[in-house]
């Protein structure tokens, strides 16, 4: 559990320039349209599949590109440069292939899903809250119930991001019904043997293409089909830590995109009158260093974790110590306010152009994508969390 | 060991999913639901109730895994 092996750099770099290259010619002119229209990024989404990306994380030996956390946090970043809900589908996508590849590969059945998931390039969603939880990852009210080898099971979400995009769901939920409601496990579910009944639309202010509508579920499948791992150990492990360096990752790119923007902004001033620099040339070097702070965040807790993981001494005692795991909620509260100040800081430098929809540099997308950050877990729950963690945990000198 | 009056703080403070009286002392209280925002109260009423004080290098999960590691943790401290 939790193994991971890297696949060469030289391999990644040059990943990064196709990435780069979809992202300019294909996920950047549909980002509009899928904002606009809160539609599916169909098209963004079917161009990472061609370039084999939805299996990056899988490890090579089955079949997989084998990528680190470190790379695929990268990938994330690049993708939020051309649109953010493509690059949040994504980033979602990998905390679920995360946690089977770090906390399922004992089991036959999920090794031969890895192996059809480099094949068929499947998109798996998640549904982990639950209506009756009050956001409380770790109390399920639904179960599991099994009967022989089936199982059978029944979940009102409130929120599936992609859900009716996807090709599979991974499902939270007691172990059994009568299992205490913090003894949960997580099923993989297939297309074709879920059934989703909508409960709610997603028309919101930003990550418009994520679709996170509400969903009845009603599935079900074979027994193999649930993770062989507690979720108490999966969230603590994978699940949080991914989730935080991945979005953190993402964040940093539609901030760089609108760095890149303000950028471009302050150079037309500049050739408007050579002999002058503008007064925005200052506020250019002020949000660039506001963004290597955040990038530098998010890069310093993914190469912590991914030192954790793949430590070959490691059990689960690593994550034991309470630092970490404040250290990953802290990515997560810094990362959501300053791609809002990045975002706003660089509307400062390009003016009323970045506030108007009609202009090649408007930013209003960005500031609306920005402003999800710290709402999707709330910052003031992890705040809380930490505030109360904090009391059990000391920085070494 | 002070059982007794572990599993009745554990009752007050630990938020669980399950009833403390089916634990026996080397029960995993994490998967009995406790979670570690319930684990910093538990582990003041502790301190409050021993009149002990967990040093930094107790802090962890461990320390609070099960009824046995708790009880071991306040022995150690008391000596």
């Amino acid at each position: 559990m939790l193994k991971h092996e890297s696949t060469q750099r030289q391999e990644f770099l040059d990943l990064l320039i196709k990435v780069r290259q979809v992202g300019r010619e294909i996920i950047e002119p549909a980002a509009s349209t899928v904002d606009e229209e809160a539609v599916f990024p169909q098209q963004s989404i079917d161009a990472l599949k061609e370039l084999q990306l939805l299996s990056a994380y899988v490890p090579v030996s089955l079949g997989g590109m084998g990528f680190n956390v470190l790379q695929i946090a990268r990938i994330c970043e690049v993708l939020g440069h051309y649109c953010g809900s493509t690059a949040m589908i994504y980033a979602m996508h990998q905390i679920q292939v995360a946690c089977i590849v770090h906390h399922a590969q004992s089991s036959e059945y999920f090794v031969n899903y890895l192996k059809r998931l480099v094949e068929e390039q499947r998109l798996i969603a998640s549904a982990t809250t639950e209506i009756g939880v009050g956001g409380d990852l770790r109390s399920s009210v639904c179960a599991v119930e099994i009967a022989d080898d089936q199982f059978k099971l029944y979940k009102q979400a409130p929120v599936i991001s992609y859900g009716e995009a996807a090709d599979d769901i991974v499902i939270t939920a007691r172990r059994h019904i009568d299992a205490a409601k913090s003894d949960q496990v997580q099923v993989l579910t297939h297309r074709g043997d879920y059934e989703l009944e909508p409960i709610s639309s997603w028309d919101s202010l930003g990550f418009r293409g994520t679709c996170s509508s509400g969903f009845n579920v009603t599935s079900s499948g074979q027994v193999d089909q649930i993770l062989p791992t507690a979720f108490a150990d999966i969230l603590s492990q994978t699940m949080h830590p991914f989730a935080h360096i991945t979005w953190g990752a993402l964040w940093s790119g539609i901030a760089g995109s609108a760095v890149n923007k303000a950028r471009q902004f302050v150079r037309n001033q500049a050739k408007n009158n050579i002999d002058t620099p503008p007064i925005s040339s200052i506020r250019l070097g002020e949000v660039d260093s506001v963004l290597q702070v955040m990038r530098t965040n998010v890069s310093e807790i993914a190469r912590e974790y991914f030192e954790m993981i793949d430590d070959p001494e490691l059990d689960s005692n690593a994550f034991s110590n309470f630092g970490f795991g404040i250290r990953v909620n802290n990515l997560k509260i810094s990362s959501s306010e300053l791609i809002v100040d990045i975002v706003g800081k660089s509307m400062l430098i390009c003016g009323i152009s970045s506030y108007r929809n009609d202009s090649g540099f408007s930013l209003c997308r960005h500031i609306r994508d920005a402003y999800g950050a710290a709402l999707m877990v709330n910052n003031d729950r992890i705040m809380l969390h930490n505030a109360t963690l904090l009391l059990m945990h000391k920085e070494e000198a | 060991m002070n059982t007794d009056v572990i599993k009745s703080i554990l009752a007050k403070h630990g938020r669980l999913s399950s009833d403390v009286e089916t634990l026996n002392e080397e029960s995993d209280l994490y998967n009995a639901g406790l979670t570690s925002l319930a684990t910093v109260g538990l582990m003041l009423a502790l301190e409050d109730e021993f009149d002990i004080e967990f040093p930094d290098s107790m802090l962890s999960r461990r320390t609070f895994a099960s009824i046995g590691a708790i009880g071991e943790a306040i022995a150690e401290l008391n000596h």
